[in-house]
């Protein structure tokens, strides 16, 4: 997540060419980039490869960058082009590789209704835990998984999210609330069977 | 079971990420809490979907990009000379 103050930079400075400028900028942005390519690609390579392809290409059309978004949503939009790409690349080499069902447009209906909501931190957050989470994570469909990491791991608003992604605020929406759900029923079915307390109050 | 209406649950279900998000009006927030109390099953979906955004964050926050990953990227974008250039922010070390 980029520190909450907001970084400032001189898009003159970074158009004429400014190496420093850009460097900084790189500073700012390359970590939730590569999270990104980490969530999206699961694998420490490819992320690299996103988090390099999206500076490098950034620098290659800096040119053309007129500003009417902001910085930080020209360079995820970057980023998410890059991941997306990659993973079709994947996709057409190795296709039984990532055979999750793709989600239909089935009205997203909660199954598991247990409460484990109180466990303790340390517990949820076990390495075994982090582990579920992840998993979890990495089943969504990417359309949801790539508005999923934008809204909620990386904290960008659901505008922001949509600019980034071209999409419609509904649709960002629409999205977000299917891969919470599907988060929650995997999380569900893993904490709750740690749960002791399973019964009705 | 009881006598609350199915239909409640439903429209609960669509507004519920921005419930969550605080986004709802607050006439519209009364309401869903006034479900909420008779219903446990929508309860539990509210605590549990909190809970999951809560915890997707949570490790993710310090995750800081490797050094070497740094390091191959500034090379590979000719910025080698700003290397050490990097930003103090408070981290010790
Ligand atoms: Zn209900």
């Amino acid at each position: 997540m980029i520190n909450s103050t907001t970084h400032e930079f001189s898009l003159e400075a970074l158009r004429a060419g400014d190496r420093s400028e850009f460097a900084r900028l790189v500073d700012a942005y390359s970590a939730p980039i590569y999270r990104l390519g980490l969530k999206m690609l699961s694998n420490p390579q490819d992320a690299e490869d996103v988090l390099q392809n999206t500076f490098l290409n950034a620098l290659l059309h800096l040119a053309d960058f007129e500003g009417r978004s902001s910085v930080s949503t020209w360079l995820y939009r970057i980023a998410s082009n890059e991941a997306l790409m990659l993973i079709r690349r994947k996709k057409a080499n190795f296709s039984i590789e990532d055979m999750q069902p793709e989600d239909s447009d089935d009205e997203v209906m909660p199954e598991t209704f247990v409460d484990w909501s109180l466990l303790p931190e340390n517990e949820l957050l076990s390495e075994e835990g982090k582990r579920a989470i992840d998993s979890a994570i990495k089943h969504l469909p990417e359309s949801l998984r790539m508005v999923f990491i934008l809204r909620d791991i990386e904290d960008l608003s659901i505008k922001e999210t949509a600019e980034i992604l071209n999409l419609s605020e509904t649709n960002v929406k629409t999205r977000l609330l299917r891969a919470r759900m599907a988060l929650r029923e995997k999380l569900s079915a893993y904490y709750g069977e740690r749960n002791p307390r399973k019964e009705k109050e | 079971m009881s006598a609350h209406s199915h239909e409640n649950c439903q429209a609960l279900l669509g507004t519920l990420s921005e419930y969550i998000d605080g986004e709802l009006p607050a006439d519209l927030c009364k309401e869903i809490e006034k479900h909420l109390e008779g219903c446990e099953n929508c309860r539990i979906v509210v605590n549990t979907t909190r809970r999951t955004i809560d915890l997707v964050q949570a490790p993710q926050q310090s995750e800081a990009l490797p050094d070497d990953v740094r390091e191959r990227l500034f090379k590979r974008l000719n910025l080698d000379t700003y290397l050490r250039e990097k930003l103090s922010n408070g981290q010790g070390g």
